[in-house]
């Protein structure tokens, strides 16, 4: 069956979800919205999800997409679910420390750093 | 529109793009500026900034200045070479206050969602500099050296 995703690539290793992103760029509310709403239905459907975010692909990000993320991560750990985000470039990892975001988010070099630490 | 003094340039110089949203306008003034800062040979990191505060300043324009009305416009006005690049977003809002917004990285404000694209617009160019009332900012950012391989 076809994954119903048009933005996300979501594997399963686990107990872990792991969601890589379709898109190279993450930047316009438009899309953020859609990327929003499809990660929120995978956060929706397994409460105590444990959820890494895979940058691998992306490599322009705006603040509208850290806005989503720092709600993403609120509404997951509602629910007692864990979220760790991995493979940041260094360009994209330079943003979240200047916003001094790094503290906020649980963020590994790699995947398999990432996954080993839930 | 008035060039600031400290941007140092004549308005006639610099090329405009008028930007309804996204679809219309928004893509092409990125894509151009883009491609004018790579005919430059802006570096990555340099081209990665300029393209970032870009953004921000779009967003803000088209989505708090003209609160997402395609029938409004927001004027991108731009000049790149070998040395800097200028680029000013003007839209139709009222304008607001830039020193206003609380600062982003403050413990209290760490996880709200909003408010980091003038910060970063900041940390990211060389010379931010907003109208009076706001509605309009210029950006600057000077090209940083490139290392040089030759002696002497």
């Amino acid at each position: 069956m076809e994954q119903p995703w048009s933005h996300l690539k979501i594997k399963r290793t686990d107990e872990i979800s792991v969601v890589a992103f379709a898109d190279r760029k993450i930047l316009e509310e438009l899309a953020i919205q859609e990327i929003e709403e499809e990660l929120h239905q995978v956060v929706d459907s397994e409460p105590g999800i444990k959820l890494l975010l895979n940058f691998q692909n992306v490599d322009h990000l705006s603040s509208a997409a850290l806005g989503m993320l720092i709600t993403l991560n609120k509404k997951i750990k509602e629910t007692n679910g864990e979220l760790k985000l991995s493979d940041i470039n260094r360009q994209i990892f330079e943003v979240f420390k200047i916003t001094r975001l790094n503290r906020v988010f649980d963020i590994h070099d790699t995947a398999d750093q990432a996954i080993a630490q839930f | 529109m008035t060039v600031p003094r400290e941007f140092n340039l004549r308005a006639a110089d610099l090329h405009e793009i008028i930007v309804h949203d996204r679809l219309h306008g928004g893509g092409e003034s990125e894509e151009r500026i883009a491609s004018e800062l790579a005919r430059n040979s802006f570096s990555p990191d340099d081209a990665f900034a300029v393209k970032l505060a870009l953004e921000e300043a779009l967003t803000n324009a088209l989505k708090h200045g003209n609160n997402d009305d395609a029938n409004k416009k927001v004027i991108v006005r731009y000049l790149i070479n070998h040395a800097r690049a200028v680029i000013m977003v003007r839209d139709e809002g009222p304008g607001f206050s830039p020193n206003r917004i609380p600062d982003p990285t403050a413990d209290e404000n760490l996880e709200r969602p909003c408010g980091r694209g003038i910060m970063l617009m900041h940390a990211y160019m060389t010379r931010i500099h907003f109208n009076k009332s706001g509605n309009e900012v210029w950006m600057l950012k000077e090209k940083r050296p490139r290392r040089s391989a030759s002696f002497g």
